[in-house]
C-alpha cells in the first residue's frame, strides 16, 4: 500500500453553534465609527475592493448615528421607514398565525430583515424594477400596495391577480416595481441584469435592482449575472442578503469561509459594498450610492446586506433543529426595528405615545385588510377561483390542443360536480 | 422575389424586422462583427448597429437569462446559441422561466424573445455538432417550438416567431442552410438555387405557426416528418414512385393536428420520420396523437424511422442517419401492412 504523502481531508464547513450550544458573537465587533469611507459614486471599482471586507454602518445600537455614509434623510422619511418595517412585522405575525390555521398553505417570513427591503425601495425611484426574492414584503408595503391585494394573493382566493397561479408570497405586481418571483433560485438574477440593459438600451433613467439570499449566489445565475453586468456595465445593483442561514445551511456552506460575498464582485470589476443590514440609514446610504453609480453608467454595484433570519426558513421549517433557540437573539446587531426607534428617540422625532398609536394604527390595518381579504375565499372555505381559468396565460392566445384539454375537463368537471 | 439559400433567408428575416422595429436586437456567440458561424448574422452589425447585434460571453445560460430580461422589458430580443447542442446551461432558464413567466404572473410579464440555433447532422460535426433535442423542448408548455425546411417557410416562420408574444425557440436544420439534402452523402451537392422553395420575397412577409406544409400530395400513405428527414422523405417516394401525402409539420408546438388527421384518414397508412433519437422522441407523441385521432382509420401498424438510441457518433455518421434505405424499407412494409 502505497504511503499517504500529504494531510489532505475532506472538509465540510460547520456553523460556530449548533443546538445545545451556547451562542457567542463576543468576538464579533460592531462599532459603526470604523466604517469605510464613502467615495465618489462614480470612482474606479477597484476603489471599493476594501468596502467588500469591512462594513458600512451608519447607526450605533445605542441610536446615535456617525460617519460619512449618513444619508442625511429627514424626520419624516425616518418614520415612514419605521412604519413600513413595522406593518412587515406585523403582517408577517398574522399571516404566520392565519397558516397555522389553515387559511393558507404556505408563508415565509423575513423577521429581522425588513430594513433592507424597506429601505432599498425608498432609496430607489418607482420605476426601478427590483427583482425580489420571497422575503422582501417590505418593497410592496414601501411602494403602497394594497395590503388587501397582497393578503388575496396569499390566500389564493379570488381577489388574487394571479388566479392563484403562484405559491403564496411569490408575488407579482409590475405596477409596484416587483418582478414576478420565480421559485427558482437564482434564476432572476441575471434577467435583471438583461432588464437593466433593456433599460440603457432603451436610454431611459431607470435601473433594475435584484436580489438573492447568500445561499442561492451558490448557482451559476450568479456567476451569469456578474459576469453579465461587467461585461456590458449594465445599470443594475446586485444584491446579496447575507442572512446567514440558507434553510438550514449556514453561509459557510453556499461559498466557504475564505471571502465575504461582497467580495464576490471584485473579481469581476465592480463595484462593492458590505452594509450593516439591520442599519435602516447604512442600506439605504449603499442604495442611495450604488443607484447614482448605476444611473450615471458606472455599472453595476454587488452588496451584501449582513443580516440575520430571525424565525424559520418558512412556515414548513423548525430552525431549533439545526442551530441554537436564542442563537438570533445573541446576534450582535439588534433588531433593525427598534435600531431605527432608538434613533428616532434619540433626535427627538418619535417617543411612546407615537409609538403605541402607530402600533394601534397597523394593528387596525393589518386586522382590516385580513377581513376584508379573507371575504373573498381561502384555503379553509374556497378560492372562488374557477378551476378552468388554470389553461389560461399558458400562451398569449389558448392554442388548439390546450382549448381541447380545456374542452375535455369542462365536460368532466360538470360531471363531478353533477355527481356532487 | 430573390434566390436565397436558408441562411440568407434567415439573416433576411432578422434584417427585416430589425429595419421595422427599434427592439428588435441580436446576440449571441460572435454574431456581431463576425457574423455567427454560419454567417446567419452577417452584415447585421454593420447596418444597424453595435448595440442591436452584439456578441456575448460564452455562456447560455447568461444569453438566455438577459434575453428574458429584456423581453419582460419589452424588447423583441433573438438570441443565438451557436449549435443546440450547447443549449443545455440554458435549458432551465428556457424551461422554468421563459416559458413560465407569463402563467406565473397571470400576464403581467410575458417574455417574447425568438431562440433561433441550428440542430441536426450531416456534417460530420460528431456528438457535439449534430444533436435534435427538440423533443426536450416540446414537452414543455408555454414555449413553441418551430423547424424549417426551406428558405421561404424559414424567412416567413422567423419573422411570426420574432412577433409572437411568447418564448418561441427557431430550430434550424443545419444540413439544408445551404440547399435541400436528399439523403445521399455521396450524391453531389445541391442548392437552393434551382429549386422552388429558394425563391423568396425580400420584404415582410408571415407562414403562420400550427400550420403542416403539404410537400407532395398522395392517397397510398402518410410521411409526418420535419426539418432535414422532409427532403429525405421526399426522395424515398419519388425513388419508390409511390403516392403519398409528405407533411412537413413546421411546427411542432403548436401542432397542426388537423391537416394530419385528415391525411391518414384519407391514406390510412402512416410513417414517422425523424432525426432525433427514438425513445421519448417527438415521434412518440406523433404516433400517440395519430393513434388517438385515426385509430379507426389505420390499414396497417404505424411506422417509425429514427436516429438510433445513441449519442450521435461521428465515424459512423451514416449509419447513425436515417438515410434512404431506411424510409423505403418502412415505406414498403407500412404498405404491404
Ligand atoms: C434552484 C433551487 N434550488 C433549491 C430550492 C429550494 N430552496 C428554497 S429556499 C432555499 C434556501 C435559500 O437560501 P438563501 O438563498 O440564503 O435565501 P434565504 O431563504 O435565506 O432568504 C432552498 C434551498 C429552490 N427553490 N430553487
Amino acid at each position: 500500500m502505497s504511503k499517504k504523502s500529504n494531510q489532505s481531508r475532506l472538509y465540510v464547513p460547520e456553523p460556530p453553534f449548533r443546538p445545545g450550544d451556547k451562542p457567542d458573537y463576543s468576538h464579533i465587533k460592531v462599532p459603526a465609527e470604523m466604517t469605510p469611507p464613502r467615495p465618489d459614486p462614480m470612482c474606479d471599482a477597484h476603489e471599493t475592493a476594501a468596502h467588500a471586507l469591512g462594513l458600512i454602518r451608519v447607526l450605533r445600537l445605542t441610536g446615535e448615528k456617525e460617519g460619512p455614509w449618513d444619508p442625511n434623510i429627514n424626520a419624516d422619511t425616518l418614520r415612514a421607514g419605521l412604519r413600513f418595517m413595522m406593518i412587515n412585522r406585523a403582517m408577517d405575525e398574522r399571516m404566520f398565525n392565519m397558516q397555522r390555521q389553515g387559511k393558507l398553505s404556505f408563508y415565509m417570513k423575513s423577521t429581522g430583515e425588513e430594513a433592507i427591503s424597506v429601505a432599498m425601495a425608498m432609496a430607489l425611484n418607482d420605476n426601478d424594477m427590483i427583482f425580489p426574492t420571497y422575503r422582501q414584503v417590505g418593497i410592496l408595503i414601501a411602494r403602497g400596495c394594497p395590503m388587501q391585494d397582497m393578503m388575496c394573493q396569499l390566500l389564493s382566493n379570488k381577489g388574487d391577480a394571479l388566479q392563484g397561479k403562484s405559491l403564496p408570497i411569490l408575488f407579482s405586481f409590475k405596477d409596484y416595481g416587483f418582478f414576478s418571483v420565480s421559485g427558482n433560485l437564482g434564476t432572476q438574477l441575471i434577467q435583471g441584469v438583461g432588464w437593466g440593459m433593456a433599460c440603457a438600451y432603451k436610454g431611459t433613467d431607470d435601473i433594475a435592482s435584484v436580489i438573492t439570499g447568500e445561499g442561492a449566489t451558490a448557482e451559476g445565475d450568479f456567476h451569469y449575472a456578474l459576469n453579465f453586468a461587467s461585461t456590458y456595465r449594465a445599470p443594475c445593483i446586485i444584491n446579496v442578503v447575507n442572512n446567514q442561514w440558507a434553510i438550514s445551511s449556514f453561509q459557510g456552506i453556499a461559498a466557504g469561509e475564505g471571502e465575504t460575498f461582497a467580495a464576490r464582485g471584485t473579481g469581476y470589476g465592480l463595484a462593492t459594498l458590505r452594509v450593516d443590514g439591520n442599519d435602516f440609514l447604512a442600506v439605504y446610504a449603499a442604495m442611495q450610492w450604488a443607484a447614482e453609480r448605476a444611473r450615471r453608467g458606472g455599472g453595476a454595484t454587488v452588496i451584501e446586506h449582513f443580516t440575520y433570519r430571525k424565525e424559520g426558513h418558512s412556515t414548513s421549517d423548525d430552525p431549533t433543529k439545526y442551530r441554537p433557540k436564542n442563537d438570533g437573539e445573541v446576534w450582535p446587531f439588534g433588531d433593525p426595528i427598534e435600531r431605527l426607534k432608538a434613533h428616532l428617540v434619540k433626535i427627538k422625532e418619535w417617543d411612546d405615545e407615537r409609538d403605541e398609536a402607530l402600533q394601534k394604527e397597523i394593528a387596525d390595518y393589518i386586522r382590516s385588510s385580513y377581513k376584508a381579504a379573507e371575504k373573498l375565499g381561502s384555503m379553509a372555505t374556497e378560492s372562488g377561483i374557477a378551476p378552468e381559468t388554470m389553461f389560461e396565460q399558458v400562451y398569449e392566445t389558448i392554442p388548439s390542443h390546450l382549448e381541447a384539454q380545456r374542452a375535455e375537463f369542462m365536460i368532466e368537471n360538470a360531471r363531478k360536480v353533477g355527481e356532487e | 422575389m430573390a434566390r436565397m439559400n436558408m441562411i440568407e433567408a434567415i439573416r433576411s428575416a432578422m434584417d427585416v424586422k430589425m429595419s421595422q422595429d427599434p427592439d428588435v436586437l441580436v446576440f449571441g456567440e460572435d454574431v456581431g462583427f463576425f457574423g455567427g458561424v454560419f454567417r446567419c448574422t452577417a452584415g447585421l452589425q454593420e447596418t444597424h448597429g453595435l448595440h442591436r447585434c452584439f456578441d456575448t460571453p460564452i455562456s447560455e445560460g447568461g444569453i438566455m437569462g438577459i434575453a428574458i430580461g429584456m423581453a419582460a422589458a419589452g424588447l423583441r430580443p433573438i438570441a443565438e446559441i451557436q449549435f443546440a447542442d450547447y443549449i443545455y446551461p440554458g435549458y432551465d432558464q428556457i424551461a422554468s422561466e421563459a416559458a413560465r413567466l407569463r402563467y406565473r404572473s397571470n400576464g403581467e410579464f410575458t417574455a417574447p424573445l425568438t431562440i433561433r440555433t441550428p440542430v441536426g447532422g450531416g456534417i460530420y460535426g460528431g456528438q457535439t455538432h449534430s444533436q435534435s433535442p427538440e423533443a426536450l423542448f416540446t414537452h414543455i408548455s408555454g414555449l413553441k417550438t418551430i423547424i424549417p425546411s426551406n428558405p421561404y417557410d424559414a424567412k416567413g416562420l422567423l419573422i411570426t416567431a420574432i412577433e409572437d408574444n411568447d418564448p418561441v425557440l427557431f430550430l434550424e436544420p443545419k444540413r439544408l442552410y445551404n440547399g435541400p439534402f436528399y439523403g445521399d452523402p455521396h450524391a453531389p451537392a445541391v442548392n437552393w438555387s434551382g429549386h422552388d422553395l429558394g425563391e423568396v420575397p425580400e420584404g415582410h412577409y408571415r407562414v403562420e405557426f400550427e400550420k403542416a406544409r403539404k410537400i407532395a400530395d398522395g392517397d397510398d400513405l402518410t410521411i409526418l416528418t420535419y426539418g432535414t428527414m422532409v427532403w429525405v422523405a421526399q426522395a424515398a417516394v419519388n425513388d419508390l414512385e409511390v403516392s403519398a401525402d409528405i407533411l412537413d409539420l413546421r411546427s411542432l408546438l403548436p401542432l397542426d393536428l388537423e391537416s394530419i388527421a385528415e391525411s391518414v384518414k384519407k391514406t390510412g397508412r402512416c410513417v414517422i420520420l425523424h432525426e432525433a433519437t427514438k425513445t421519448s422522441g417527438f415521434g412518440a407523441e406523433l404516433m400517440a396523437q395519430v393513434q388517438e385521432h385515426c385509430f379507426y382509420s389505420l390499414e396497417a401498424p404505424i411506422e417509425r424511422v429514427t436516429g438510433w438510441d445513441t449519442p450521435y457518433p461521428h465515424a459512423q455518421e451514416w449509419a447513425y442517419f436515417p438515410g434512404p434505405i431506411r424510409v423505403k424499407t418502412a415505406i414498403r412494409k407500412v404498405l404491404e401492412g
